[in-house]
């Protein structure tokens, strides 16, 4: 294998709800050999489970499906590979529906689905909870047991290992469930590299290039605060590629005549974007050392990346526990010019004591003047008088019907509060069942991948 | 003289549970030694003081004259139990960036470190 090879990984979708358009125009816009999508955020999984009890072939992005018939010709004519945690909780229904659209299109033979699974530890939790998986919250200590009776799922975060063997069984489309973002960019590079798994390396190294694009667009001049007045034609921009080469190396580029910007600062904010101890990125095939990544300007929106070093994996891995955890809602009205903070002021007092002469208590009760310091709190600097003010007041109870009589006391403010308010079109605040976050850890040898391949 | 922490550095945030974590980047390589020798841990606990709940910690990176601060008990809960705006913590960046600091007018010259414009 040459050294000079270059394996190019395009990003196209940095979470359930980024640009449809993105996906096609990786595929059209220039050279790619595979087009990364993530779709799974910390709550989606519960999102999903709750899809797949109301319809058993539900519990999947259904928006990769459009993806996958806006990128069709390119894979079965071109050879783009296509991988995605689309998956949810019900990867082989995604599976089935990608094959759907192939075969609607006249495609069928031409797309092989590998399927990864393995990750649902659902069904198991009873049996794990009862052998000694105690499945402990990673902050607050807490056994799950405290929540058994509300959880609605429940999965391993997967590495890269069974995406690999979807891979080199033929796969041309690859869809798992809970696996990491970051797996989805580093597996095709051990793929295509043969990279070994004890090879820390370059798996970290992958892991980096992983960490960079899984946000699509939030290293390619998206939410970039350096420079931001002078980042080109953000409604066409680029979303990101990995060029990377056998020996560990990549360049982040995007295609030609797109918009956005590349560079060492644009990579940089999304280096540091949700990091945590920056030695020890934590993932199931490596532990990436984000101190060793050396960024370099390598021409015009490139940047090229190197020097990164990772170390042994431990023998965990970590579970996203999904439980239902109350009730809230969120009620907003908005206050006009003169006086506007302190009208906004009263009408909170006065919603409090009516709140309180009836007697309800909430696990949490906020208030927030958008426009003043919803932003920054008590670190705001306040320069003149806001022309207006939006009154925010969320509630959070076990109780829904606490919460459904608080949603009645924001509209009568309207007509028996203070003056100048507007905003309450959208009608009376819905009431939001909580569903809330339990991470975890559990030992490795407990969750087993599997992989199929269908056509 | 005072010199605005936004003048000499950009910076990104995001959660992760009930924690914000705040990426401060030095603007020019040469400002990074003096942004990290002035965001002690004690200073960025004092600039969040009655924002967040928790501690704070803090990590060097050298290798991209960056900074990363952890903000624990910064968002309500974190996640969908908070009632914050701001719940996933991604304008923590610029809260962090309203950091005034008091540099002796010899070494800001040094450094060419641009002067916060008069109150």
């Amino acid at each position: 294998m040459s050294p000079e090879r270059i394996v190019r990984v395009a990003s196209g979708q940095g979470f359930w709800g980024d640009w449809l358009d993105a996906p096609r125009r990786q595929v059209e816009g220039g050279p790619v050999d595979y087009l990364m999508l993530d779709y799974l955020a910390e709550v989606t999984m519960s999102i999903l489970q709750k899809q797949k009890e109301r319809d058993p072939a539900m519990g999947y992005a259904r928006d990769f499906i459009g993806a996958m018939e806006s990128v069709l010709t390119a894979v079965t004519d071109r050879g783009v590979k296509v991988i995605a945690n689309a998956g949810g909780v019900n990867p082989v229904s995604c599976a089935h529906a990608v094959l759907e659209v192939a075969k609607a299109h006249g495609a069928q033979g031409k797309v092989k689905v590998g399927v990864v699974t393995g990750d649902d530890l659902l069904p198991r939790l009873d049996e794990l909870l009862a052998s000694g998986h105690a499945l402990t919250h990673m902050e607050t200590g807490e056994p799950l047991s405290t929540v058994r009776d509300r959880v609605l799922s429940a999965n391993a975060y997967i590495g890269s290992t069974p995406i690999v063997e979807a891979l080199a069984r033929g796969a041309n489309v690859v869809v798992t469930g809970r696996s990491t973002d970051t797996a989805l960019t580093m597996a095709p590079l051990r793929h295509e590299f043969g990279w070994a798994a004890d090879d820390w390396d370059k798996l970290a190294a992958g892991i980096i290039a992983g960490h960079i694009i899984e946000c699509g667009a939030q290293c390619s001049g998206g939410n970039c605060l350096y420079d931001w007045r002078n980042i080109p034609d953000l409604a066409n921009i680029g979303y990101p590629i990995v060029e990377a080469k056998a020996d560990g190396t990549f360049t982040i580029v995007k295609h030609h005549n797109t918009g956005g910007r590349i560079n060492v600062q644009s990579v940089t904010e999304q280096c540091v974007y949700e990091m945590g101890d920056p030695h020890s990125y934590i993932t199931p095939d490596v532990v990436a050392d984000f101190s060793t990544i050396h960024l370099a300007a390598d021409g015009d929106n490139r940047v090229k990346v190197f020097g990164i070093k990772g170390r042994e994996a431990t023998d965990k891995l970590k579970v996203s526990v999904a439980y239902r955890a109350g009730y809230k809602a969120v009620g907003t009205l908005v206050y006009a010019w003169p006086d506007a903070l302190e009208k906004a002021q009263l009408a909170d007092r006065v919603l409090r004591e009516r709140l309180d002469n009836m007697g309800l208590t909430f696990d949490s009760l906020l208030t927030e003047f958008v426009g003043v310091s919803s932003a920054h709190g008590p670190l705001t600097v306040r320069t003149g008088e806001a022309p207006e003010v939006q009154l925010r007041v969320g509630v959070r109870s076990p109780d829904r019907k606490t919460v459904e009589r608080f949603t009645r006391e924001i509209a009568p403010l309207v007509l028996n509060g203070p003056p100048s308010v507007t905003g309450f079109a959208g009608g009376r605040p819905k009431v939001e069942e909580i569903v809330a976050y339990w991470p975890a850890l559990v030992d490795k040898t407990v969750v087993e991948t599997r992989v199929e391949v269908l056509s | 003289m005072k010199v605005n922490l936004v003048d000499i550095a950009h910076a990104r945030s995001g959660d992760k549970g009930d924690t914000a974590n705040v990426g401060v980047i030095a603007l020019k390589p040469e400002w990074y030694p003096f942004i990290a020798e002035q965001l002690t841990l004690d200073r960025v606990r004092q600039h969040f003081h009655g924002v967040i709940t928790g501690d704070v910690e803090r990590f060097e990176l050298p290798n991209l004259q960056a900074l990363n601060f952890l903000l624990h008990g910064a968002l309500d809960g974190g996640g969908t139990l908070s009632l914050k705006m701001d719940a996933q913590g991604k304008v923590f960046s610029t809260a962090m960036l309203r950091m005034v600091l008091d540099v002796p007018e010899d070494r800001a010259a040094v450094l060419g470190l641009p002067a916060a414009p008069a109150a």
